[in-house]
């Protein structure tokens, strides 16, 4: 290894010794113009975790008005476009992007390699997305064309037709949602070309498909499953501007247009984009869990059949959102049925997981705390997510707070757990710091509990028949005590994300030093320092097997052996 | 056995596909997907507009252009083919010829768009049939457009003794997109001027 001899660019960028706000300006600079793929994944975090502090306010909001019954906390018009800007801030503007941010970051240190495929599109994926967001949050000011005060989307974060159309949303607000979101779903699209591309063509010597890490498996899945759903999206958003700006009439009921096409088109996407936000989350889980039971991962073919049959399963089953429209009944069967099939490919991999701990010598450290949260929350989600493909069942609960209950426990229960757990995991690779042990657990039983109070009880208050997307309700009908349960659970969760964020930066500063590898693992991420350094690796590495750090750590006893 | 490494051989046969094409496969899967719903919603609403023209009273099939764009596959194949034997000259010849055979479709395209909204009154409000004929074909046509404006980069870049044979597997990850356009440009006007007709 001679690494010390090469010139390397960090070089040249430590080398002039800059004071004051010239130094700000142009460490600035660098964060603006750089194409490295570790601070464009710092970046795609960051960028995540504000528009996280947002829709958490939004849902705060939402559920201080839905505190008491006919209570007025806020106007039915904020109600709705807080639950609007809520939905699309938390999937496209929180959990895309710090699971795109994971994916850039960690994908190349784990296949081996030096950058992102194509590291300006990286770079332009990024700030394209930023800037829909942005533009989405400008529409509180700009909403109404500057004259007027500003107003934020209302149209739910589905936006269904005919309520899109000029004459039911008049002004602005729904062509910043649109342009926002279409802007964000093109940076989706090239970060999905480059993750694919990352994959396919830049994995070093020795790492065949069949010796990848997971997560590369999960996120080239997702990166398919992007081009395949984000695309649709695209086009139906093409369509509702040209509906809106070019007096087309696409979803234009009074003109023979359909407003249920606008349905499928929206749910050809959104059914496939739960996919697209939980595979990353299964490519955490299916890292951490391994290395904190010290067993390798069970049945890593049959993981990554698994998540390719998912990949595939997803993209058939969006009508079931829509069982209320009144769709044929072999349409019904087939979605019903192809609803069902997906959880097998699903199951399978929760058994695996189970098979990964089961005789492990497991250590509860935060990472893994969150995974079982996961493993646990994940299942239940699962089984609900069953009980609504079942169309009869759907057509009694649909638009009610089960579904609410039964989505949240899939992407806060499942992806938001992943998430906080790969925050605990990959944090010390990417400050050099481990995140506070105590503060971290407080973090995890806050936010444990207060997700159990509010999201358990949403099942329940839909059951007994709140609708969802209400701005209040009547007294009497059994859903105050619920409500005030699940708002006084959205304390809780609000006071673990402060002892998430404050443990962020404190230990940024604070923390104990990590060291290459402080949790024993076996990815390459952990063969280079913490952080890494610009070019990741001295030299580019060699595997043999799926665990290279393992083969490295123990010649006695290599898994190519075994192969 | 000292370390995993020392027993792969050094710089064998490790060859993972290159970069270019996977990244425009992608893309253009991305792309088939966005034409795909157009597509759908072109053949959704054939007959269902609720006031005329209708496609047959004012569509006429465009063969001429058709045959321009599609024989612009063959020319554009014919100047990368040029371009890795090395033959400049060729190489500048079949391209400016695929540029022209695209450029002939577009203003084909448009004299056919003129046509219709000044003589035949169908714009995009006109009816269903007028807004899902126009963002279809108006997609593709952007897609030949932005297609345009690659060739007569590479073009400008030929004209100046830039492209080299050394560069003919970046150009043909271009080729790989123009040839798309010419295969959607063969749904749609399967769907438009044939089944929609």
């Amino acid at each position: 290894m001679s690494s010390n001899s090469l010139p390397m660019p960090d070089a040249i960028a430590s080398a002039p010794h800059l004071t004051g706000s010239a130094r700000v300006l142009d460490t600035l600079h660098d964060w603006v113009i750089t194409v490295d793929h570790k601070k464009l994944g710092l970046m795609y975090i960051g960028m995540g975790l504000f528009f996280f502090l947002l829709g958490g306010i939004e849902a705060i909001i939402i559920r201080i008005q839905l505190l008491f019954p006919l209570y007025h906390f806020v106007s039915p018009q904020v109600f709705n476009r807080m639950f609007t800007m809520h939905g699309t801030t938390m999937i496209f503007f929180t959990a895309m992007p710090i699971l795109f941010g994971f994916g850039v970051y960690l994908i190349p240190l784990m296949i081996g390699t030096r950058d992102m495929a194509f590291p300006r599109l990286n770079a332009w994926g990024f700030w394209i997305a930023l800037f829909g967001g942005l533009l989405l949050y400008f529409s509180f000011v700009g909403g109404d064309g500057l004259y007027g005060a500003g107003n934020a989307p209302d149209v739910s974060w589905w936006a269904y037709a005919p309520l899109t159309s000029r004459a039911f949303s008049p002004g602005h607000s729904t062509d910043y949602w649109t342009i926002g979101v279409l802007l964000s779903g093109f940076g989706s699209i090239a970060s999905a070309v480059n993750f694919a591309a990352t994959i396919l063509c830049l994995r070093c010597p020795g790492m065949t498909l069949g010796k990848m890490p997971l997560l590369a498996w999960m996120y080239l899945v997702m990166a398919g499953l992007v081009l395949m759903a984000i695309s649709p999206l695209t086009a139906a958003q093409i369509m509702l501007l040209l509906d809106r700006y070019l007096g087309a009439h696409f979803f234009d009921t009074q003109a023979g247009g359909s407003a249920t096409i606008w349905m499928h088109f929206f749910w050809i996407f959104g059914h496939p984009e739960v996919y697209i936000l939980i595979l990353p989350s299964f490519g955490f889980i299916s890292e951490m869990v391994p290395v904190f039971s010290r067993k390798p991962i069970f049945g890593y073919p049959i993981m990554v059949a698994a998540t390719v049959g998912i990949g595939f399963i997803s993209l058939s089953v969006w009508a079931h959102h829509m069982f209320t429209i009144g769709m044929e009944s072999y349409e019904n069967a087939f979605f019903v049925l192809s609803s069902m099939a997906i959880a097998v490919p699903t199951g399978i991999k929760i058994f695996n997981w189970l098979g990964t701990m089961w005789g492990g010598k497991i250590r509860y450290e935060l990472p893994m705390l969150f995974c079982v949260g996961f493993l646990f929350q994940f299942l239940i989600a699962g089984l609900t997510g069953i009980m609504l493909a079942v169309a009869p069942f759907n057509w009694q609960l649909h638009n009610s707070y089960f579904v609410i209950g039964h989505f949240h426990y899939v992407i806060v229960g499942g992806i938001l757990f992943a998430i906080f757990g790969a925050f605990y995991y990959w944090y010390p690779k990417m400050t050099g710091r481990m995140l506070k042990q105590k503060l971290g657990l407080l973090h995890f039983l806050l936010f444990f509990i207060g997700f159990h109070l509010t999201f358990d009880f949403m099942h329940i208050v839909g059951v007994l028949g709140m609708p969802r997307r209400i701005y209040t309700y009547e007294p009497g009908r059994g859903w105050e005590y619920w409500n005030i349960v699940i708002s006084v659970g959205a304390a809780f969760q609000a006071l673990g994300i402060a002892c998430f964020a404050i443990n962020l930066v404190w230990s940024y500063f604070q923390g104990t030093r990590a060291g290459r590898d402080p949790w024993d693992g076996w990815t390459l991420e952990w063969a280079t320092t913490s952080p890494p350094p610009v070019y990741n690796f001295a030299q580019i590495p060699e595997v043999k097997s799926a665990r290279p750090l393992w083969d490295f750590k123990h010649p006695e006893d290599p898994d190519w052996k075994y192969l | 056995m000292a370390t995993a490494a020392s027993t792969i051989p050094a710089g064998g046969t490790w060859a993972p596909p290159p970069r270019g094409p996977v990244g425009m496969f992608c893309l253009i899967a991305a792309e088939s997907a966005i034409f795909v719903i157009f597509l759908v919603a072109y053949i959704f609403y054939i007959g269902r507009s609720l006031s005329g023209p209708t496609p047959r009273e004012v569509l006429e099939v465009p063969i001429f252009n058709t045959v321009c764009l599609l024989s612009s596959s063959i020319t554009i194949h014919l100047a990368v083919r040029a371009l890795r034997q090395a033959r400049m000259l060729a190489f500048k010849l079949f391209w400016f010829l695929t540029l022209a055979l695209g450029a002939k479709f577009l203003i084909g395209t448009g004299i056919e768009w003129h046509h219709l909204i000044y003589e035949r009154g169908l714009t995009i409000a006109t009816n269903l049939f007028g807004t899902t004929y126009y963002s279809l074909v108006g997609l593709h046509a952007f897609h030949v457009l932005v297609g345009l404006v690659g060739l007569t980069t590479v073009m400008l870049f030929a004209l100046a003794s830039k492209v080299r044979p050394q560069q003919s597997e970046k150009v043909e990850v271009f080729v790989l997109y123009w040839h798309f356009v010419d295969v959607v440009w063969v749904a749609v006007f399967t769907t438009v001027y044939i089944v929609g007709r």
